[in-house]
């Protein structure tokens, strides 16, 4: 089959050193999911919505 | 269920389809193009009516055309074709079998039913309520309907997308890190899952208050949150369509990122703060705080453009280490001169890589600035804005990579070559001229959406400067330039897909789980690294060309931002 050559038993186990944490981070995709639609939703609509909510209703 | 592990191998490109994966690219590019029909007829009336030598259609068959012709080309036509790419992206790249065709499918269909739905709610002529749809301005519930099915579809798909990843990684289809054009896809489909979330926030109780199930949809609350879905959605596109310039740069050059770590922390960078920019359309609102506004705009957004300004440095610095590896390495420029400039795949590409940076990019960053937005704010110089990101950036990034994609995707012959050369200077060009005069005729005051900028028959009217006319007239000439880019390229691509030349390649065999795994990649003797970029460039820059681009940027940017805080000053008299 041409589609690739098939790899060898190695895992990510075998690694020497480490994986460093920043790349640990860019390496989980549902993390970041996390911090992707926390961080807005927090920063512009949790926030936005309070200040929205906080104005005085007129008398 | 058997899974559906059927693959074949692009003879000429090397890259690996997956059956079901094909079919659902395929698919998803085609509606996303039928969309970009329908937009396209729809600008082209807009474009007549706002010409105001002569102002085609009536009042109320404009505001029908501009609403159909921001929905089909701002959510459906971008939208279709993003997923195509996201497809593309974890399924071709990763050389990995889709996740849940099944469900993809379904995501699919909705997509389409919602689309339809909507295109029909508005062209009943009851739901003229432009893009934004601002609450209490209301529409038929179809109109809501159509866009809640469409994002619940859209939704799907990117979870299929996500869940290909998941199989990639158990698979072993690929080692080590995501390659940096399926991180820039995750990327989009971060802020994409943002967006729909948004979109789901309040657009469903405005559907029920269409219903008349709420009593009331607060204007301020309906425009906050919106705008997350809103502009947000069009943060997709920015992350897709840089995630297209790495592929590209790849594709026509070989080209490597000059730095993975740094293009990698540019797209944490969109993750991270890209969405926040959203604010910005709501700098002239006073229910919001300086504090609210200025954090997500003035700091938030320059983090976002920070990554912007990398991106639009490591693309084509990429390309010139590239073209200067190759032989091209005399001068700043002889890498640029000698590029292909008549591959469509790379001349799109790059006209939407300067006209993004340069246009898109620059207006951005005034239009974000909370002083400098009243100069502007709901002119017409927004749209130019965002035709510049949106159109140049985005849609002239997505037709160079279909010029790739129909032979290797569709297996057919590019019909019409020679017009395929000159298509992305029609359109780039085009477009470009119609970003730049809109702008113009925006610092002048001309509103963005009004039908009639004479405003004849009303009891306030006001008369516009004669320059802001000679704008609106540009503004519709270089529009028809890129109108006519446009039809070339449905021309091509639509004749292409279902007339051109079949090209054999092998069919699709299966393959098992144990074949498909990824080859460890053989490590690089040490003297291959010490030696790399060693004899190119000049003056010990190993891109000077890209940097050269790079400060003009950099001047232009200044020059720009410092003139409109004159011109606010004289605009604005305090004394």
């Amino acid at each position: 089959m041409s589609i690739a050559t098939p790899s060898p038993d190695l895992d990510d186990d075998d690694l020497d050193e480490p994986i460093p944490a920043m790349q640990q981070l860019l390496d989980n995709p549902f993390l970041l999911l996390f911090i992707g639609v926390a961080m807005p939703t927090v920063l512009y609509i949790i926030w936005g919505v309070m200040e929205i909510v906080g104005i005085p209703i007129a008398k | 269920m058997a899974i559906n592990r059927n693959f074949r191998t692009c003879p000429t490109t090397g890259l690996v389809f997956h059956e079901q994966g094909e079919k659902l690219i395929r698919w998803n590019a085609v509606a996303g193009v039928v969309s970009l029909l329908v937009g396209g007829v729809l600008a082209l009336l807009v474009i007549l009516t706002r010409w105001p030598a002569v102002h085609l259609l009536p009042a109320d068959w404009f505001y029908l055309a501009l609403t159909a012709h921001g929905l089909d080309m701002l959510v459906f036509w971008i939208i279709f074709f993003e997923i195509a790419v996201l497809y593309f992206c974890a399924s071709t790249l990763l050389r990995c079998r889709i996740a849940a065709p099944r469900w993809a499918w379904t995501g699919f269909f909705l997509m389409v039913i919602g689309a339809l739905t909507n295109n029909v709610a508005v062209f009943r002529g009851d739901s003229s309520v432009m893009f934004t749809s601002y609450a209490p301005m209301g529409a038929h519930p179809a109109f809501y309907l159509g866009l809640i099915l469409f994002a619940v579809g859209a939704l799907i798909g990117l979870f299929v997308f996500l869940g290909t990843l998941v199989v990639a990684k158990s698979e072993k289809t690929y080692i080590g890190s995501l390659p940096l054009v399926t991180f820039g896809a995750v990327t989009a489909c971060i802020i994409a899952v943002f967006t729909i979330a948004s979109g789901a926030i309040i657009l469903i109780p405005t559907f029920l208050w269409s219903l008349g199930l709420v009593n009331s949809i607060d204007s301020l609350m309906y425009k906050t949150v919106w705008w997350a879905f809103g502009h947000s959605s069009q943060q997709i596109n920015v992350a897709a369509h840089v995630s297209i310039w790495y592929l590209i740069a790849a594709i026509v050059f070989g080209a490597k990122p000059m730095s993975e770590k740094v293009s990698r922390g540019a797209f944490l960078l969109y993750i991270f703060f890209l969405q926040l920019a959203s604010a910005h359309h709501l700098l002239a609102d006073p229910g919001l705080t300086s504090n609210w506004k200025i954090f997500n705009t003035s700091y938030a957004m320059y983090l976002a453009v920070l990554a912007s300004m990398v991106h639009g440095l490591t693309v084509p610095g990429a390309i010139e280490v590239a073209q200067r590896q190759k032989g091209y390495n005399k001068g700043l420029f002889e890498w640029l001169r000698k590029a292909p400039w008549g591959n469509p795949v790379f001349s799109g590409m790059f006209i939407s890589l300067i006209g993004f940076g340069f246009l898109g990019g620059i207006s951005g960053v005034m239009m974000g600035t909370e002083q400098l937005n009243l100069i502007i704010h709901n002119t017409i110089y927004v749209p130019g804005h965002f035709h510049a990101t949106v159109v140049v950036g985005t849609t002239l990034a997505f037709m160079s990579l279909t010029y790739f994609l129909i032979p290797v995707l569709f297996r057919r012959e590019l019909m019409f070559p020679g017009l395929s050369k000159w298509q992305p200077y029609l359109f780039g060009l085009g477009m470009s001229g119609f970003a730049v005069f809109m702008m113009g005729a925006g610092t002048l005051g001309v509103p963005r959406r009004h039908w009639d900028m004479t405003f004849a028959g009303n009891p306030l009217g006001h008369e516009f400067p004669g320059a802001a006319y000679l704008m609106m007239g540009l503004m519709a000439l270089s529009g028809l330039v890129a109108i006519v880019g446009g039809v070339a390229y449905l021309l091509i691509t639509v004749g292409s897909v279902f007339f051109g030349k079949k090209i054999e390649t092998p069919d699709f065999k299966a393959v098992t789980v144990r074949e498909g795994r990824a080859a460890w990649p053989a490590r690089q003797p040490v003297a291959v690294a010490i030696a790399s970029h060693g004899n190119i460039g000049l003056g010990g820059f190993v891109a000077p060309g890209t940097f050269t681009l790079a400060m003009v940027f950099l001047v232009a940017f200044v020059l720009y931002y410092f003139v409109n805080w004159k011109y606010l000053s004289t605009v604005w008299p305090l004394s």
